[in-house]
């Protein structure tokens, strides 16, 4: 695994770059002087921050110690020591649950799953243990200091087992809050948010973006609203929906569709669950027509409950049906990868024949 | 291949031994011998504090740091193999340290000649056996556990029979491992947390968890710790340093880990303790759960209940290893066997073992040999599984209250008045509690949606409107008793 992890080091560096705007990133209350940051020297310096200012924080996982696979924790061991930052056993349940039990006691406890396609061991223990352990004890106890860091997503050379986009099966569980950024900005406000929120947040990054997405990003101690969309572009014919990386695809379709004289919303929805219907809502009455794209496969992936949740409040409003542009109902295939991505065309045909139904 | 091995093996008399063996493992028939077996059993001693010198001429690479781990690993080869062709000028310079080269091919047999044997204190009548080294108990904590004995039992026999009566929705008892219960519970400082599985409601009994306390969990009400939200006997009290049962078994290990782990970083002088049974170990978190307390040095004590039964399934068919005890060496944690229904001989072992843990910072492994005296819950009717004979035996001759009770006896500190007033005190008392528990009210609906999260999030908010508007229409759907 760690082999084929560092391999990806290499690769990403090599893949087409994906274009990517923050035309609308900047909150206001960045207000340091920003510097250019990928998103994982942005997520290092949340973790550094985090570290800092919370003496019980600990970082832990597979290979954190030197710096991660995917650098995300450079020079944190070095600076705060092992004992709050290590390696950890090969043991995805392990990792989760000594985290929960390090959290327990009153700790921010920031366990990193070296990819989201290994979180899968581990699913016992958030979905039975983390998820359920305030309401079980009647808030006798709780592990709000857990934070479960994974990277998700495509990458161009994956495969089965360095894609996947799990994000759907933790949405089904009502205790813990799943949040996912979509660039180096975000991902240092949204991750110091969930690393200090009272409750146990499984926080997925776009490891595609990881070298890829670069913006400026403020140097200064910031955190980003959980459970709050964020309208990235105005538009008046149609509502987009998404989250990670898949953001900046349907900003390029938005920006082929205004061409051809289509008005795109795009919202990024940030946190998955608990999460924001209002902005979807109050968007799709505007427009009356609503599109929602994700990496995961399209069968009970997270785009069908904003799907069915929108039905249900905008019913009168649409003017067409909603659209989901997905992944295939397909394991995240190696060479079909680009048959499998609910690329810019796709959702551009689908902009297309939605705005014209 | 047998004789193609003792062919090719040397002559030496003292060998033959290990020779056979192997030979033993290769045709799968018990070894006769394994030196493994004079590690195990042996009263525990301060670890050596420096390699043994003689190590530095023998290994003189140091690629590595030297490391206990290593060290350990050193001595091993030195003590188990100093009779054998091990080349010790010629060593593999491994990444956790070195490795002294064999000649002979010798596969580690699959067992040990002996069973690991069991510690105890107390032989079945309640004497204590000659030589036995213990922790001494005064007569006022002894009487102290014996009450809280009998407190267990009187309380299991009671709330099964609510149970049967319909009065509550399940019960599970402690039945015959009250000792374990209690006397590991005496042994630890309120300090230490508790991570249990279900069988262990004698520790928060011991820690001062009422007999009112434990009656509102099982009937739900309001007054519950856990607000109605869990079956019954999902005890939890933060007070008591005793973190809420949840059923599925064995996560709470890797927990308890992290739970020592956090204990070991504020400096202060308690660790986490964790209960489990057989069925338990065969899980995936048991092996996380002994791998990360041994590399992140937490002091964590593991108390296995090895009562002989996962509901149904036997030991011989949960796994085919001496039972839990052999899996610490494995892990690299210190290990113990004890005689689960002895009551002084698990307060010595856990005192003991606390004392490693905290001191130490390192976690240990207690398997206490007992036997589930009930059926695995009111759910379960376990003659259709194992004899009542065998239950009999359990319940009569290897009775743990029956044995200490013996043993207070003879030191004249415990008498038969004695025995009848608590036990009517105690079933007065629980009786008086049951009332309480059934006239007080359910807790209210806001509870149900209250502490998913640290605050209710909208969609609860919107889910709450809903049912109460439902509510209103088919008030007949729902129970009564729960407040609007």
């Amino acid at each position: 695994m760690i082999a084929s992890m560092r391999r990806f080091g290499r690769w990403v560096s090599l893949v087409s770059k994906r274009e990517f705007s923050n035309s609308s990133g900047f909150e206001k209350n960045a207000e340091q002087s920003p510097k250019s940051l990928n998103l994982y020297s942005a997520i290092n310096q949340a973790l550094h921050i985090a570290l800092e200012t919370d003496p019980r924080a600990y970082v832990f996982g597979e290979d954190v110690s030197f710096g991660g696979v995917f650098r995300c924790t450079t020079g944190l061991a070095d600076r705060f020591g092992k004992n709050r930052v290590f390696n950890t056993p090969l043991c995805e349940q392990g990792i989760v649950g000594f985290g929960i039990g390090l959290a327990a006691l009153g700790n921010r406890a920031i366990a990193e799953i070296q990819f989201a396609d290994y979180i899968y061991p581990a699913f016992d223990q958030i979905v039975n243990e983390a998820a359920k352990f305030r309401y079980r004890s009647g808030n006798q106890f709780n592990c709000g200091g857990l934070t479960i860091r994974a990277p998700y997503g495509a990458v161009g050379h994956g495969g089965h087992y360095h894609s996947q986009s799990p994000e759907a099966f933790f949405c089904h569980v009502p205790g813990i809050k799943v949040v996912i950024p979509r660039s180096p900005q975000q991902a240092k406000g949204l991750l110091l948010s969930c690393i200090r929120d009272p409750n146990p947040v499984v926080f997925f990054e776009p490891k595609w973006l990881y070298r890829l997405a670069v913006e400026d990003v403020p140097e200064d101690d910031y955190m980003l609203p959980l459970s709050e969309a964020e309208v990235l572009r105005g538009g008046t014919d149609i509502t987009l929906v998404g989250w990670g990386a898949q953001l900046s695809i349907m900003e390029q379709a938005c920006l082929d569709a205004e061409k051809d004289g289509i008005s795109c919303e795009l919202i990024d929805l940030r946190t998955l669950i608990p999460w924001d219907k209002d902005t979807i809502e109050t968007s799709v009455k505007k427009t009356g027509r609503l599109l929602i794209s994700h990496e995961a496969p399209v069968t009970g992936g997270f785009g069908a409950e904003i799907s069915a949740s929108i039905v249900e409040r905008c019913f009168s409003r649409l003017e067409a049906p909603i659209t989901r542009i997905c992944g295939l109902d397909t394991p995240f295939p190696l060479v079909f990868e680009p048959f499998y991505m609910p690329t810019k065309n796709k959702i551009l045909d689908a902009i297309k024949s939605t705005v014209g139904y | 291949m047998a004789t193609l091995l003792l062919g090719r093996s040397r002559s030496a008399i003292q060998n033959l031994l290990k020779r056979t063996a192997l030979l033993s493992a290769l045709t799968h028939s018990p070894p006769p011998s394994s030196s493994a077996a004079s590690h195990v059993g042996c009263r525990y001693r301060a670890p050596p504090s420096q390699g043994n010198r003689s190590l530095a001429v023998l290994f003189p690479f140091s690629r590595h740091e030297s490391t206990k781990a290593q060290i350990q690993l050193q001595q091993t080869h030195l003590a188990e193999d100093d009779d054998t062709q091990v080349q010790l000028d010629e060593v593999l310079d491994f990444p956790g340290g070195k490795v002294a080269f064999t000649s002979e091919m010798r596969f580690i047999p699959e067992s040990a000649e002996k069973r690991v044997p069991c510690y105890r204190v107390l032989n079945d009548d309640g004497v204590p056996m000659p030589y036995s080294n213990y922790v001494k108990v005064s007569k006022e904590m002894a009487v102290k556990m014996y009450s809280a004995m009998v407190t267990l039992q009187t309380m299991d026999n009671v709330f099964y029979e609510l149970q049967r009566q319909g009065r509550i929705s399940f019960y599970l008892t402690s039945m015959g491992e009250e000792a374990v219960n209690i006397a590991s519970a005496a042994a630890l400082s309120a300090d230490d947390v508790i991570l249990p599985q279900y069988r262990e409601p004698g520790v928060l009994l011991w820690r001062g968890f009422t007999l009112q306390e434990f009656a509102n969990q099982l009937m739900g009400n309001e007054a519950d710790f856990g607000k109605g939200k869990q079956m019954p006997i999902h005890y939890g009290s933060n007070k008591h340093n005793y973190i809420t049962i949840s059923s599925p078994i064995a996560t709470q290990l890797p927990q308890a880990a992290g739970v020592a782990y956090a204990l070991k970083m504020e400096g202060g002088k308690a660790c986490a303790v964790t209960y489990f049974g057989d069925g338990a170990s065969s899980e995936g978190d048991f092996h996380a759960a002994m791998n990360f307390a041994a590399v992140m040095e937490a002091p964590v004590i593991f108390i296995c209940r090895n009562n002989g039964w996962a509901i149904s399934t036997p030991i011989e068919e949960q796994f085919r290893s001496d039972g839990v005890v052999v899996k610490g060496r494995a892990y690299g944690i210190r290990s113990i066997r004890v005689d689960g229904n002895d009551t002084l001989a698990v307060y010595s072992a856990v005192r003991t073992a606390r004392e490693m843990a905290v001191n130490e910072n390192r976690p240990v492994l207690i398997e206490a040999l007992t036997y589930r005296a009930g059926h695995h819950s009111t759910s379960d009717d376990s003659t259709k599984y194992r004899s009542i004979d065998e239950i009999e035996y359990w319940k009569k001759a290897r009775n743990p209250v029956n044995r200490f009770k013996r043993w207070l006896e003879s030191n004249e500190w415990w008498g038969d008045e004695d025995e009848l007033k608590l036990r009517q005190s105690v079933k007065k008392e629980l009786l008086q509690a049951i009332q309480v528990a059934e006239k007080a009210q359910k807790p209210a609906l806001e509870e149900l949606f209250r502490d998913v999260y640290d605050q209710v999030p909208s969609n609860l908010e919107g889910q709450e409107r809903q049912l109460r508007e439902t509510i209103k229409k088919h008030i007949g759907d729902y129970p009564s008793d729960v407040p609007l």
